[in-house]
C-alpha cells in the first residue's frame, strides 16, 4: 500500500473542506481498502468520516431518511426497513457477508467501484483506472461485464446490489457540497454511464460527500429482489432484478424495477415500468418487457449468456411479482 | 491511540497503513487472528469489534480508537475454553486449523446477531422471528471459507452450541 497521511473529519463541513483540498473520504473501507493494498487506488491522504454523526434512521416527509453511515447491516436490521421498504433489506442481504456488511455503509456502499477483473489487475489497461490505457475486457474475459449503455471505452458494471433497489424505490441521495450547502438528486441519477470519462463511476465532485438516502413513504406492494449468481451466496450478481409491483382487479396498477449486473449503473428503464401498467399479466407482456430492456443490448464474447439469463430472470420476477400479488 | 484488545488497554502509535489484523497480530502478539487472503474474502481474520463481527484485514488499526476488540484469545483459552471452542473440538470442526479462529468468532457473532433478530438472505419471512436452521447458519457463515471442507461439521458444532443455549 502506498503511503497516505490520515485525517479524522468532526463534523460534516470538515470532511467537505478536506475532500475538496483532495483528501479521499474512508467510512467502512472495506472496497477502498482492499484497492489500496492493490495500489488500483493510491490517495495520498485519507479522511476518515466514521464519528460523523450520520449514523441514524430517522422518519423524513413520510418515508425514512438513512444516514450515509448507517452500516449495510443495520439497514436490512431495521423493522421498518423490513416491513415497510423489503426489497432494500432483500438487496442488502443479498450481498457480500456479515462481517462486510457490518462494516459496509449505506454512503460507501453508493460508491464501491466495478469488480472489472481489468481494473484490478494494475497490469492491464483499463480506462477506467488509467484513462487512455484502453480496455482489457474488450477482446478479453468479459463474464461479468455489462450489456447495456457500453461503449467502445468501458464494459465495466456497478456491482452492487443496494443500489439497484434504491433505483427500484425511486430514493434520493443527499449530498454535502463545498459551497456550504447540498444538493439532493435521485438514485437513478447517481450513477453515470461510462461515456467519455469511464473513471468517473457517479456524479459526486470533489469535495461533495454523502449525507444520506431518502426514501419515498412506503409503496406497499410485492417487493422482489432476485440475484443470479455463480455461487449460493457471496458472489456478485451476473443479473439482478428489484421489482415493486402492485395489482389491482387482476391487472397491473404500478411497477417499478431495477437491474443490476447488466450496466455501468443501476439500470431503470421507465419505458419498461410504463408498459406493464394498466395490463393483465401475460407471457406476452413479460417478453414485451425483455424486448425493450434488452433492445440495445451488445455483448462482449464471455457474457453473451447475460442476454438470455436477464430475460428468463424478469420473466420469471414478473410472474411471481404478479401471481404474488393478485 | 487507545483502544482495548480482549479487555486490556492497548495503545497504537504506528503507520496509518497498519491493519487492525497486522496491529493485532504483530504488535499486540495476538496470533490467533489469522491472514488468509488479506482482502476481506475468506474471513480468516474476523474479530469482533464493539460486539460486531467484521475482516480485520480490511480496517485500519488507526480508525479504531477507543473501541473494545475481541479476538480468539479472548474468548477463550485452552484451560478454558469458549462453549464454540468446546463445540468445534467435539465436532471436528475443522482439519487444518488455519481457518478455525475466524470461524469461532464468526460463529460467536452469528448467535448474538440471530438473537438480536438479524435477518439474512434465506430468511423467509423479513419481518418474523429468527429461527437458526443449518440452511440459515450456513449462509450466515458464507464468510467464512475452509478449505479443507469442514462445513458439515462446523455447522454441527454451532447447531449443539446454540442448542445447549436454548
Amino acid at each position: 500500500m502506498r503511503p497516505f497521511t490520515y485525517a479524522r473529519a468532526d463534523d460534516v463541513a470538515a470532511a467537505v473542506r478536506m475532500s475538496r483540498d483532495g483528501a479521499r473520504p474512508i467510512a467502512g473501507g472495506t472496497n477502498l481498502l482492499d484497492l489500496m493494498k492493490l495500489e488500483v487506488e493510491a490517495p495520498d491522504r485519507l479522511v476518515d468520516v466514521n464519528r460523523l454523526p450520520l449514523a441514524q434512521i430517522e422518519p423524513a416527509d413520510g418515508g425514512l431518511r438513512i444516514g450515509a453511515l448507517v452500516t449495510n447491516s443495520a439497514c436490512a436490521a431495521d423493522m421498518r426497513i423490513r416491513r415497510d421498504y423489503p426489497v432494500l433489506a432483500r438487496a442488502i442481504l443479498a450481498g457480500a457477508t456479515f462481517q462486510l456488511r457490518n462494516k459496509a455503509t449505506t454512503g460507501g456502499n453508493l460508491c464501491q467501484r466495478t469488480r472489472c477483473y481489468y481494473f484490478y489487475n494494475i497490469d492491464q489497461p483499463c480506462n477506467k483506472r488509467v484513462p487512455g490505457s484502453g480496455c482489457g475486457a474488450i477482446g478479453g474475459f468479459n463474464r461479468n461485464h455489462a450489456i447495456l449503455g457500453t461503449n467502445e471505452l468501458c464494459i465495466a458494471t456497478y456491482p452492487g446490489d443496494m443500489a439497484v433497489a434504491l433505483c427500484a424505490l425511486d430514493a434520493t441521495v443527499e449530498i454535502a457540497t463545498p459551497d456550504g450547502g447540498g444538493r439532493r438528486l435521485p438514485a437513478r441519477d447517481f450513477h453515470r454511464l461510462p461515456g467519455d470519462r469511464p473513471a468517473k463511476d457517479n456524479v459526486l465532485e470533489p469535495g461533495e460527500v454523502i449525507t444520506a438516502v431518502t426514501l419515498p413513504p412506503p409503496v406497499g406492494g410485492i417487493q422482489l429482489y432476485r440475484k443470479v449468481r455463480d455461487r449460493a451466496s457471496y458472489a456478485f450478481a451476473l443479473v439482478s432484478i428489484a421489482a415493486v409491483v402492485r395489482m389491482g382487479e387482476g391487472r397491473i396498477a404500478s411497477a417499478s424495477l431495477a437491474f443490476g449486473g447488466l450496466a455501468h449503473k443501476p439500470w431503470h428503464d421507465p419505458r419498461i415500468d410504463r408498459a406493464l401498467v394498466g395490463n393483465a399479466p401475460s407471457d406476452a407482456l413479460f417478453d414485451h418487457a425483455a424486448d425493450l430492456l434488452l433492445e440495445g443490448a451488445r455483448v462482449w464474447g464471455s457474457n453473451d449468456f447475460k442476454v438470455p439469463l436477464a430475460r428468463r430472470t424478469l420473466k420469471a420476477v414478473l410472474r411471481e411479482a404478479t401471481v404474488t400479488a393478485a | 491511540m487507545p483502544l482495548t484488545v480482549n479487555g486490556e488497554p492497548r495503545e497504537f502509535a504506528g503507520d496509518p497503513r497498519v491493519s487492525l489484523l497486522d496491529f493485532l497480530r504483530r504488535d499486540c502478539g495476538l496470533t490467533g487472528t489469522k491472514k488468509g487472503c488479506d482482502h476481506g474474502q475468506c474471513g480468516a481474520c474476523t474479530v469482533l469489534v464493539n460486539g460486531r463481527r467484521i475482516n480485520s484485514c480490511l480496517s485500519l488499526a488507526v480508525m479504531h480508537e477507543g473501541d473494545e476488540i475481541v479476538t480468539i484469545e479472548g474468548l477463550g483459552i485452552p484451560a478454558a475454553m469458549h462453549p464454540l471452542q468446546a463445540a468445534f473440538v467435539k465436532h471436528d470442526g475443522y482439519q487444518c486449523g488455519y481457518c478455525t479462529p475466524g470461524q469461532i468468532c464468526s460463529a460467536k457473532a452469528l448467535l448474538d446477531e440471530a438473537a438480536a433478530g438479524w435477518p439474512s438472505f434465506v430468511t423467509r419471512d423479513l419481518a418474523g422471528e429468527v429461527r437458526l436452521t443449518r440452511e440459515e447458519i450456513a449462509e450466515r457463515m458464507s464468510g467464512n471459507l475452509c478449505r479443507c471442507g469442514a462445513y458439515p461439521n462446523i455447522v454441527d458444532a454451532i447447531v449443539e452450541v446454540l442448542e445447549g443455549a436454548r
